[in-house]
């Protein structure tokens, strides 16, 4: 392990927590301008989590360590995260740590702890956002695992950086296996991030809310930590999907600091076109149901297992 | 000092047999038998885990004993497989005898004394089924296990609910018996000898391997409880006393795991393909049963035992996955998958001992099982609670805890599957792997309900302001089994370590170059496809939260109102809004609804004093058991017809029977 690695690694994470606010401002800011409303600042997210960090908690009386702790763990899950996946570079020596299997624990050690900390209060609202999220993690997370095994069986590896070298790095092949991951990735990331058409993040409206149900005793830094959070899983999901589908530009291993210079206007352009995507597919489509969502997430997981299917018959 | 390890061995289990005939000396001498006869067990336990880790390396040594029938002596033998298993035997029986020390009380039922014989009577007979050495010892020591599990089962034998419980399990396990039975019948291929070691001596030919496979798969499968053989699970697990609950589930399962293990991969030589396709597809279907029930159960223990059918079939699809590639040779893949079911049994018997006894303290502190009844515990019971709580998420699959380990490395199994010669079975691998995530991503559902609604939130019932946190023994129990779950979660190196004699005895493959890299880095097969090191995951996310905590309150401050709960500003709140164990498990109700059958009374909004019950039951009663039970009767029934009470009908018979068999001697 080279200390041009480790500089790679501690770089590109803190690349992450520095955008991931800026990422959630921007697609904000496309959702307005989609929806014929003026935007909010784009960096209206900073002001939020600063504004948070000055303020007083306010603990309910009857909360007990797990919700005080749940924040801090949340956010170190989704740091951990942000090591793991790359970003500008493939240099990560902390992917050998945990590999995309572990990826998808450390997301589902993030899901556990804020669904024990909503039912932690023993308020309505709070085991109902705990029930619906474990409910939509259930579907979602085998779906993504899915979707990064036929990644995996493509390169061989189950370790992301080595897989998005073999994507970046080789000749152009054209797998059909992928198709089917990508349209499963992007159903699974929409709702693992309380987006259109899953969950609404702008609402309040105790009938659709699943994320936000459960953040709703959350105050100052603690809310500030799970939104920070909240962003990093959202800047995590988007460079997995522009890694395994789209991971043009990214630079390889072996410490090269030009190579990193040109893959961050990349990253930005790629991200930016990306937040875009979204805001559009939020805007394009009505929040469903709740029970709906079985039916969205189970077709993701069907065709993420179509996609390894496919991967297996074609032997490619 | 150069002692066998078997002959420890054998010390262990007289000691145990011993420390419960000491009990029946003083049988109602509670202080005696919990203070000083259970810690003693205890202590037995540790040594015997302590024995075979020591002898785990060593090469395979056998004994005969000169009892049992005069022609007929014990064999024993104590390979790296029986080791192992007497480990998890050992290290998990030594926190449950712990934990019994502070847990039995003065009761209705059996007196402590005679609880403390058949508990140890219990440990001993599990004992001798992994040293076993022929057929006849293993049988003795098999019935001996389910016996003394038996009553152990009905200790409170005085509500007849219990009584039904016990009776059920006694009759499957008597149904699995016949099966083991028949199978070592198959396995000594005509030659009389029902020695083990005859018995690899022979080879089968036919249909006969076939034969001797499904008869161990059928009677091990009715231990382990396999589908369709779970049934007496759910029943017998919360009728027994907690302690009793973690020996079952924890160790006694395994028990069955190990005789499935020494049948297909000991004594039989040769392993067919298709065995593997079926144990793959029933153990997978029984995980996904298992959790899916899990998911909607509301008595604690019961949700705790579909968790157990959930894993057992997690282990058995595993079992067949080494099948399928011992059959096609790949014995690099093998020898991963049996490491990785290997991990989780014992993974499995750390965590769901530590859930079931957490059950026992909460049972002791609130008399209540349903869950409905409980919650905010974690503010009554910390100790209990935290300690459960490293066990929910071992039992989650979350990392860096213990149940991740074994499941990633089943899942590198699966994944690295190469291409086999079956293009079927290179189909059904994708498959089974989507099942196997599915239901892994469905436990921590059933564990996040399981831990939210017993511990956290409010209580929903004002006795349990009164609730006690447990005592030192129980303590002790629960943080030595934490314990373990944290460090069979961070040090899977050393554990593999443990496995690989095993491994090397039943398909003759050493895998530690490839899956150790190095102390710190989990890597099977090479670095370069997978690597995973929880230790430094631990560290990392420690580090992370302290590093946050200290930036966090330095910069800014760490102020902290306490303030009623806000709950979207709604003024009327009390503890029954939360949700219950139904409405939890609601959802899965609602998706999975063809799995269950349901008896459901919604009250009509007229209703003046409204109710809503819904009872949740499988459909194997009623489609399997029910009909076999009412064939039997009406068999019984028509051979009860021959009986008619009168000497001369009872003559013609005999002398029918006489002519009958005149013609066939000749």
């Amino acid at each position: 392990m080279s200390a041009a690695a480790i500089a790679s690694q501690l770089l590109q994470l803190a690349i992450a927590l520095a955008l991931a606010p800026l990422l959630v401002g921007w697609v904000n800011q496309c959702r307005a301008w989609l929806a014929n409303r003026s935007a909010p600042p784009l960096l209206l997210p900073y002001y939020t989590i600063r504004k948070l960090f000055v303020k007083d908690a306010v603990v309910a009386e009857n909360a007990s360590a797990v919700f005080r702790t749940t924040p801090y763990i949340v956010f170190a899950a989704m740091c951990c995260a942000a090591a793991i996946v790359p970003s500008l570079a493939t240099d990560l020596p902390f992917a050998r740590a945990a590999d995309a299997i572990a990826l998808v624990g450390l997301f589902a050690l993030a899901r556990v702890f804020i669904a024990l900390a909503a039912m932690d209060i023993g308020t309505a609202f709070g085991s109902l956002g705990a029930r619906r999220e474990m409910l939509v993690g259930f579907l979602a997370e085998p779906a993504l695992l899915m979707v990064l095994f036929t990644a995996s069986l493509i390169s061989g590896s189950t370790s992301l950086p080595t897989i998005v070298d073999t994507f970046a790095h080789r000749e152009l092949a054209i797998y059909p296996s992928l198709a089917f991951a990508g349209v499963a990735f992007t159903m699974v990331s929409l709702a693992e991030n309380a987006r259109i058409p899953v969950d609404n993040p702008a609402t309040h409206l105790e009938l659709t809310m699943i994320h936000e149900a459960m953040l709703l005793e959350y105050s100052a830094r603690h809310l500030a930590l799970m939104e920070w959070a909240a962003a990093l899983k959202l800047f995590n999901y988007s460079c997995i999907g522009l890694a395994l589908f789209f991971p043009y530009g990214i630079a390889a291993a072996g410490g090269d600091w030009l190579a990193m210079l040109g893959a961050a206007p990349a990253l930005i352009g790629k991200l930016m076109i990306g937040g875009f995507l979204l805001a559009l597919i939020e805007t394009l489509s009505a929040k469903m149901r709740i029970f709906r969502a079985p039916e969205f997430l189970g077709t993701a997981f069907l065709l993420a297992v179509l996609a390894m299917l496919v991967n297996q018959m074609l032997g490619s | 000092m150069n002692v066998a390890p078997l002959s420890l061995v054998i010390a262990a289990i007289v000691a145990w047999l011993a420390i419960g005939a000491a009990g029946l000396v003083r049988p109602r001498n509670l202080r005696f038998v919990s203070r000083a006869l259970f810690p003693a067990g205890g202590l037995v336990g540790l040594a015997l885990a302590a024995v075979a880790g020591y002898s785990i390396d060593l090469p395979p040594a056998a004994a005969v004993l000169p009892l049992g029938l005069p022609d007929l002596p014990f064999h024993l033998r104590l390979d790296a497989l029986s080791a192992f298993f007497l480990l998890l035997l050992g290290a998990t029986g030594a926190a449950i005898s712990l934990f019994s020390a502070g847990y039995f009380r003065a009761s209705e039922g059996t007196p402590p004394g005679l609880v403390c014989f058949e508990f140890h009577v219990f440990l001993a007979a599990m004992a001798l089924v992994l040293v076993a050495d022929d057929a006849y010892l293993f049988m003795v020591a098999w019935e001996s296990m389910a016996l003394s599990s038996f009553f152990l089962v009905t200790t409170e034998h005085r509500i007849p609910e219990i009584r039904r419980a016990g009776f059920l399990y006694l009759v499957i396990a008597h149904v699995g018996a016949i099966a083991i039975l028949l199978c070592f019948g198959v396995l000594q291929g005509g030659s009389g000898d029902y020695t083990f070691a005859s018995m690899r001596s022979i080879t089968l030919t036919g249909a006969w391997p076939t034969a001797a496979f499904f008869l161990a798969l059928a009677g091990f499968g009715a231990k382990a409880g396999l589908l369709p053989l779970h049934i007496w699970l759910p029943e017998a697990h919360p009728a027994a006393p907690s302690p009793v609950s973690a020996l079952m589930s924890g160790v006694m399962l395994k028990t069955a795991i190990y005789g499935l293990l020494r049948v297909a991969f000991d004594l039989i030589h040769a392993q067919v393909w298709w065995w593997g396709v079926v144990a793959l597809t029933l153990g997978l279907a029984t995980a996904l049963f298992g959790v899916v029930f899990a998911a909607v159960q509301t008595d604690m223990k019961r949700l705790l035992a579909y968790s157990s059918i959930e894993n057992i079939g997690i282990i058995v699809a595993g079992i067949g996955l080494a099948i399928l590639f011992r059959a096609y040779d790949k014995t690099l893949l093998a020898a991963i998958t049996l490491t990785a079911l290997l991990y989780h049994s014992l993974n499995h018997a750390f965590f769901k001992s530590l859930l079931f006894l957490a059950t026992g303290s909460v049972l002791h502190a609130t008399k209540e099982r349903n869950l409905g009844k409980l919650g905010g515990l974690i503010h009554r019971m910390p100790w209990v609670a935290w300690l459960a709580l490293v066990g929910t998420l071992a039992a989650a699959g979350i990392p860096p805890l213990n149940g991740f380990v074994s499941e990633w490395l089943l899942l590198q199994a699966f994944l690295f599957t190469p291409s086999l010669p079956q293009s079927f079975i290179n189909m059904l691998v994708p498959l089974a792997a989507a099942a196997l995530i599915l239901s892994a991503a469905l436990a921590a559902y059933v564990m996040v309900k399981f831990f939210g609604v017993v511990f956290l939130g409010r209580p929903r019932e004002p006795n349990l302001a009164y609730a006690r946190d447990a005592g030192p023994f129980e303590r002790c129990a629960l943080i030595y089994l934490a314990t373990g779950c944290l460090l069979l979660g961070v040090l899977p190196v050393n554990v593999i370590a443990l496995i690989e004699p095993v491994n090397a005895l039943l398909i003759g493959a050493k895998t530690t170059r490839q899956i150790a890299d190095n102390w710190l880095l989990l890597a099977p097969i090479s670095a370069d496809r997978s690597s995973y090191s929880p230790l430094i995951v631990l560290a990392v996310i420690v580090g992370v939260v302290l590093l946050t905590m200290q930036v966090v309150h330095r910069l800014y401050h760490g102020r902290v109102r306490r303030a009623p709960p806000w709950d979207c500003g709604f003024p009327l709140q009390t503890p029954r809004m939360q949700d219950t164990a139904e409405g939890f498990g609601q959802p899965i109700r609602q998706i999975f609804e063809p799995f269950f059958r349901m008896e459901r009374h919604l009250p009509s909004p007229f209703d003046l004093a409204p109710r809503y019950s819904v009872k949740v039951d499988d459909h194997f009663w009623r489609a399997l058991y029910l009909p076999i039970a009412r064939g039997a009767e009406l068999l019984a029934r028509t051979a009860g017809k021959i009986q008619q009470g009168r000497i001369s009908i009872y003559l013609t018979y005999s002398f029918c029977t006489l002519l009958a068999l005149l013609y066939f001697v000749r």
